[in-house]
């Protein structure tokens, strides 16, 4: 398989292998000059037609250690401003040569369409609510580096807020599950899915539940802008019953440690300076993304794909 | 077709050939400084650290820094085949003026050693860097040749070479 567009198609020995590779560009990016020619010649397009900060410059990062050349793209300051159609903007593109497109999309399932359209790679950096499959990598990964061993087995890991928006949760509830480790999701019941039938998880209505004893927190940023009715009362109700504030950071398990992809609504779920709190592992998310996002571009373009096959 | 193994090294031949090339390394850099041995990954590492416990046991100092170098992300072939990158580089000390010895078990085309002297160029500019095989197979396709040799083997470009501390082993393809 040449693309890397939900958690769902990956094998868990695939994704291990996955976070192996991940350990080694880890190494490269410690190295005086993080920096290989694996991908010398090779053309990486970030093509996001929503916003993004940490992803893009994550990609962007990724594909110049590994010495591809980055094409960039922003639909803001594009001729989509023009009317172009999505299919038109990527032809145009790999008219002028590209070896992966890097896709985010507000939509879910426009990057594996995308891939009925061209001969390139297609990495799926985030569609709608539906997958973000490198997020899910490099926070497996973040964990696993932080507990040992090869995979999260007998890990309890709590994910909490606004599940039902979020394409981090679904694709890291299925690579946590796939990867050992056992999932509760906890939110008021409007942000959880409405239906969690073939869910591999637990859920919960009250945070002060399980904080006790869950090894990970992992806080969802509340996603306003994808919100078209009422889904919480009100943003102070939500952040009491479902922020992690210093209170409940004191009640958590000794050796837990504190996730959230970011961007983060300090007031609102965070209601505590990570940099206070000694058991975050916030900015080494940012910092792992990197060699996730080397792993996986690596994997597609220099060594093969990722070998078929669920499960 | 069955194929057949030829023994060429025994696991006793292994080892008297890591000491003798252990006493050529001091004797080459006699006046020098002390080098730093660099095993490829993965079939150099093993190698690495067996010539730095036979210098151990000639000068006894443990001055000697033992590291490993993965070539893989620098090799000229990425793309053409499936490559496994499931070691990592490990390398003890800046490498900025050292003597290195690059340790690697098999020498073929010498793409690998085009590819790690270029990976450990990252690492600083040594003053000089010497490299150490157990084997050397020919059939170059690079101007690469190794300054220590456990042993020269005549091979076809086809057959496979194993090595290990149980011997060296080819296999006629």
């Amino acid at each position: 398989m040449k693309h890397f567009l939900d958690i769902a198609e990956i094998n868990r020995e695939s994704l291990i292998e996955l976070l192996d590779l991940t350990a080694n560009m880890a190494e490269i990016n410690r190295r005086p000059v993080p920096k290989v020619p694996a991908l010398r010649g090779k053309v990486v397009a970030t093509v996001f037609f929503e916003d993004s900060t940490r992803t893009r410059i994550s990609f962007d990062t990724a594909a110049k250690r590994l010495s591809a050349d980055v094409m960039g793209f922003t639909a803001s300051a594009s001729s989509i401003n023009k009317g172009e159609s999505i299919r038109d903007t990527i032809e145009t593109l790999e008219a002028i040569g590209v070896d992966a497109f890097v896709i985010r999309h507000k939509s879910g399932g426009v990057p594996a369409t995308v891939t009925k359209w061209s001969d390139a790679s297609i990495i799926n950096a985030g569609d709608g609510a539906n997958q973000h499959p490198t997020q899910a990598l490099l926070d497996s990964y973040t964990i696993r580096e932080h507990f040992g061993g090869q995979d999260l087995t007998g890990l309890r890991i709590a994910i909490v807020g606004d599940v039902r928006h979020s394409r981090v949760a679904r694709s890291d509830i299925q690579a946590f599950t796939k990867l050992g480790a056992s999932v509760t999701i906890v939110g008021p019941s409007t942000l959880l899915p409405s239906d969690v039938t073939g869910w591999p998880v637990e859920v919960c209505h009250e945070f002060d539940s399980v904080i006790g004893d869950s090894d990970v927190i992992y806080m969802l940023r509340l996603q306003r802008e994808r919100m078209n009715s009422a889904f919480v009362p009100s943003l102070e109700e939500y952040a009491q019953r479902f922020g992690l504030d210093k209170s409940r950071v004191n009640r958590m398990r000794a050796g837990s440690i504190v996730m959230h992809p970011g961007p983060m609504n300090r007031g609102v779920e965070m209601c505590v300076d990570p940099a206070e709190i000694s058991n975050s592992l916030i900015l080494r998310q940012v910092t792992n993304g990197v060699s996730a996002r080397m792993a996986v571009l690596f994997k597609l373009l220099g060594a093969g794909g990722i070998p078929e096959g669920e499960g | 077709m069955s194929s057949t193994v030829v023994e060429v090294f025994s696991a006793q031949d292994v080892i008297k050939s890591i000491t003798r090339i252990a006493h050529e390394i001091l004797e080459r850099n006699a006046d020098g400084e002390t080098p730093v041995l660099i095993g490829v990954q993965s079939g150099g590492t093993w190698i690495a650290k067996a010539i730095k416990e036979a210098l151990d046991r000639i000068k006894s100092d443990n001055a000697i820094l033992c590291g490993a170098i993965d070539a893989g992300m620098h090799r000229d072939d990425i793309g053409m085949r499936p490559v496994v990158a499931a070691h990592s580089s490990s390398i003890p000390v800046d490498l900025s003026g050292a003597t290195v010895i690059l340790v690697d078990d098999v020498l073929f085309t010498g793409r690998t050693v085009r590819a790690a002297l270029e990976a450990l160029n990252e690492y600083g500019r040594p003053r000089c860097v010497q490299l150490a095989v157990l084997v050397d197979r020919g059939h170059r396709e690079l101007p690469i040749r190794p300054d220590f040799v456990g042993k020269n083997i005549p091979t076809k470009a086809t057959d496979e070479v194993s090595v290990s501390a149980d011997g060296v082993f080819v296999e006629a393809r």
